[in-house]
């Protein structure tokens, strides 16, 4: 592939803390090689706003290779950015060209608070997971993991709601900042395997009443989430969801 | 000071079971009355927490991510090793001890190996009564496979997403212990300094990274679960968080460090492309199972690697390895990967990089799948397509990942490959409890030296981090604080958190004074180097000696010419970064004095003076079979003390994959 170097505009998303108001910033950067991630790029700029004494813009980022979650950009209208399947870590700069102008904003919800610039407070989802994200087993109670056969489609069905990266861009990607994806990823994750059955109504009734009480938006069947996935987690979640959470309500009833 | 690892008496088989039927216990009751401090939540501090949350005791987690699910351990890929026997083949604990000892070069502890290899099944069994989404079989059943330095498979693995479900798994269980009101999570929170009170560690000052202020926390116990201290090289496949400032901190507090030279260089990553490289990207050791690897016969080959014919290929683990090939540990792999690159056969832009190339696997899988079909007579092209099919299905999401970095296509062209800095096998130095040399103070995980000698086997970080959070710390934690029973919760006003407290923030503040002229990111590329050319996959006396006075100078330069934005009592990512710098220059001058003493090469630490005439590796048993555990005793100065390693069951022999 061949290489090339441009120059850039960048408006960014300014915010000096959670209480005040931002606005976008104007940047020029230059020389940038298409080589390049997107955030080495921000690291380049970051470096050129110290030097010339200016504030550096502050993001959220850590493994760099596509699986904590911790990026959160909104490019350009698109959550990570304009490649499909892809957190911003692993956007590389081949996908822009010279001249262009790039808008980064921070995730836009309700729910997730600005910090910082593009940091975001996803506190919210730690506290969904609180309230029923796992199985109640305590260490040292486990029988033999052979014991338990699982049919290898619930396993992979499993496998595949459980790669969620918790990073959020289901959420700023919906138009009612809807955090369903998130959520059912976990739930199913649950639901599909053996392990989870004895919580599984509780489960599910009391992860919803906490992403409620956070203030995430309805679900109204968009699909904007799974497109802007990073790791292509199917709507057919917030589905099964549905339907777990109606039969729970139903067989809890007094 | 001398080093007791308390190794408990008797046969290796029956030390960890005795042990576990004679400690001291605390009992409900007093449990709830004492208060432990768990600082990192990645395998081995989430597995920690939760664990001892379950039991009753009052935990405080820290991490210095917006989540304790973000914690680098994440990013593993592979799987995680198990004695299940499973697959009918041959293993037990002996031979995942066995294979662990030797792996590690014979410079691990006989006795902390042989524990681990023991708790690993029940690892497993955990995970999947957590939910934790293993790969099964058609009949429901657990799958594994194999990987380096072993001649059975018992890698339970998650696709290439194994550390993100372990870890999930261990968060879960965290996060339940949070919702129960057992655990304290302290989010977006850097630990800077360990509080000792009689000699003890009581506790520790952490800053909050949004607000900029610090806190005082009280533990009747220290748990540091913090990784390892691969970004001393700037590069590496760590996370960009990953740092050293909890254990360093530890050290100047009189925790030994041991071995800090063990780092493990993994052979197949993808290269550096430019000068503006943040962090380098592993693919996976898996990989190396049905790609070979070569460079060109001619030096300085410009041709695409399409257009060199079979004969002017030099597949040269092939060549020099004729009984592993292409699957020889990683160390080796490594060196010899550098060794054809020095002498002038690297390729691409940078000449730093050497081909893993799928074609004939391409080919070989086309064939028989062509078999299967029932179509013997399929063309050429017909074969290659089945053959793809069958690669991206074994390993799709990494030839995804390769292309989404490099822009180039893999099942077209062969991966351009280089070795990166992947795990350091040293670390805060502790004794079979866990405990390093301050009472009170514990290391788990790859925070820790202990278990992977001079080179770590692949899938055996997760099961380290895993085994000492889940089943080791709980037991001997006991041990210790069945006699801080009476000890009363210490009040944070108490003179020695006032003053740990100030000796924190005059370092802040001094950071924040220099107003020099260079940026943190340089100094920390500059360090990496000198570390890299020096202190890397081949080191020498007068290569050590000289990083040794470029480091010192670089840290004069580094106290005087720094320059943070930003104020203290905000949120300031460059301060955070120049606090764990300035820890990583300090290290990185002991590293190479730890180098420099070890004047023998063992797994990955490789000295040039020492090596056999055909280059490979030289130990030196009767020298050098100890750990080094260091002793801080003021600005650049270190006593060195001596563990001695004894080799019970598995006697040393010369390494050989010829």
């Amino acid at each position: 592939m061949e290489h090339y170097n441009m120059n850039l505009t960048l408006k960014v998303w300014k915010q000096k803390n959670t209480k005040a108001g931002g606005s976008f910033e104007t940047y020029q950067v230059k020389n940038i090689s298409s080589e390049m991630s997107f955030l080495e790029m921000f690291d380049v700029l970051n470096e050129q706003l110290i030097t010339e004494g200016k504030d550096p813009i502050a993001f959220d980022h850590d493994c760099r290779e596509g699986i904590c979650g911790m990026c959160s950009m909104y490019i350009d209208g698109r959550a990570h950015g304009p490649w499909t399947k892809n957190t911003v870590c692993q956007l590389h700069m081949r996908a822009f060209k010279d001249g262009d102008t790039i808008v980064v904003e921070p995730w836009r919800s309700a729910a997730f608070p600005v910090i910082k610039d593009l940091m975001v407070d996803r506190g919210a989802f730690d506290r969904i997971m609180q309230a029923g994200g796992f199985i109640s087993v305590n260490t040292g109670n486990a029988v033999d993991a052979n014991s338990l056969p699982i049919d290898k489609k619930d396993a992979d069905a499993a496998f595949d709601a459980a790669s969620c990266i918790g990073c959020g861009a289901c959420v700023a990607a919906c138009t009612n900042g809807s955090a369903m994806l998130f959520v059912s990823a976990k739930v199913s994750q649950l639901a599909l395997l053996p392990q989870g059955q004895p919580e599984r109504e509780s489960r599910v009734l009391n992860m919803v009443a906490q992403m409620d009480k956070e203030g995430f938006g309805n679900c109204t069947n968009t699909y904007a989430c799974e497109a802007e996935c990073p790791k292509g987690i199917s709507v057919s979640n917030i589905a099964r969801m549905n339907r777990e959470y109606l039969k729970a309500g139903l067989s809890t009833e007094e | 000071m001398s080093l007791d690892s308390k190794i408990p008496h008797g046969e290796m088989d029956k030390k960890w079971t005795d042990y576990k039927g004679h400690v001291k216990l605390v009992n409900p009751a007093n449990k709830r009355k004492l208060e432990i401090i768990v600082v990192g939540t990645g395998l081995a501090g989430a597995s920690a927490a939760a664990s001892l949350g379950e039991m009753g005791y009052k935990v405080k987690a820290f991490c210095f991510q917006d989540s304790p699910r973000r914690a680098h351990s994440i990013a593993a890929q592979g799987g995680i090793n198990a004695a299940k026997n499973y697959q009918n083949d041959g293993d037990s604990v002996f031979r995942l001890f066995y294979d662990t000892v030797k792996g590690g070069d014979y410079r691990a502890r006989e006795a902390n190996v042989h524990r681990l290899a023991e708790v690993s099944a029940a690892i497993i069994d955990q995970c999947v009564a957590q939910g934790v989404p293993f790969a099964r079989e058609y009949g429901g059943l657990l799958s594994n496979r194999s990987f380096g330095g072993t001649q059975v498979q018992r890698t339970f693995y998650a696709a290439g997403q194994t550390g993100q479900q372990l870890l999930l798994g261990a968060y879960s269980a965290l996060e339940r212990q949070i919702a129960l009101g057992n655990v304290t999570m302290y989010n977006r929170h850097e630990m800077l300094d360990i509080v000792k009170i009689d000699g003890k560690a009581r506790g520790i000052i952490s800053r909050d990274l949004v607000k900029g202020n610090l806190e005082r926390h009280f533990g009747h116990a220290v748990l540091l679960c913090t990784g390892g201290y691969g970004n001393v090289f700037y590069l590496s496949t760590n996370a960009m968080g990953s740092n050293v400032t909890a254990a360093w901190k530890a050290h100047k507090q009189g925790a030994f460090f041991g071995n800090p030279c063990f780092t493990q260089i993994h052979p197949t990553c993808i290269p550096v492309s430019g000068d503006y490289q943040s962090k380098l990207t592993l693919m996976s050791e898996s990989l190396r199972n049905d790609g070979r690897i070569w460079v060109p016969k001619k030096k300085d080959d410009n041709r695409k690697a399409i257009d060199i014919p079979e004969e002017e290929r030099d597949y040269y683990l092939e060549r020099r390895y004729p009984a592993f090939g292409n699957l020889v540990p990683r160390d080796v792999a490594s060196r010899a990967a550098k060794e054809r690159c020095d002498e002038g056969y690297g390729v691409g832009t940078t000449k730093l990089a050497v081909y893993l190339d799928f074609k004939d696997a391409i080919v070989r899988y086309g064939k028989t799948e062509a078999g299967k079909t029932g179509n013997e007579n399929a063309d050429h092209n017909t074969i290659v397509e089945m053959g793809k099919e069958v690669v991206k299905e074994k390993y799709g999401n990494l030839f995804d990942m390769y292309e989404k970095i490099t822009g180039e296509n893999p099942y077209e062209m062969p991966m351009r490959i280089y070795p990166a800095v992947h795990y350091t096998m040293g670390g805060l130095w502790v004794d079979y409890e866990l405990k390093t040399t301050v009472d009170g103070l514990y290391a788990l995980g790859e925070a820790n030296f202990s278990d992977h000698g001079a080179n770590r086997l692949g899938a055996s970080a997760l099961m380290q981090g895993l085994a000492d959070g889940y089943f080791v710390i709980p037991y001997t934690l006991g041990n210790y604080l069945a006699d801080d029973i009476r000890t009363a919760a210490i009040p944070t006003s108490h003179p020695a958190f006032e003053e740990a407290e100030k000796k924190v923030s005059d370092r802040i503040t001094q950071l924040m004074n220099i107003k020099g002229k260079q940026t943190v990111e340089s100094f920390h590329k500059r360090l990496g180097k000198i570390m890299w050319d020096k202190c890397g996959m081949a080191r020498n006396a007068k290569g050590l000696q000289e990083a040794i006075t470029e480091i010192q100078a670089l840290k004069k330069e580094f106290w005087s010419d720094l320059k943070i934005p930003g104020d203290i009592n905000e949120m300031n990512p460059e301060l955070d970064k120049a606090g764990r710098v300035a820890d990583f220059i300090e290290l990185g001058e002991l590293m190479c004095k730890d180098a420099l003493n070890r004047n023998e090469s063992c797994g990955g630490h490789f000295r040039e003076e020492s090596q056999t005439e055909d280059g490979e590796a030289k130990r030196d048993d009767e020298n050098y079979s100890y750990v080094a555990a260091w002793e801080y005793k003021g600005e650049s100065d270190w006593q060195m003390n001596k563990e001695p390693l004894t080799f019970e069951i598995v006697k040393p022999t010369q390494r050989s994959y010829k």
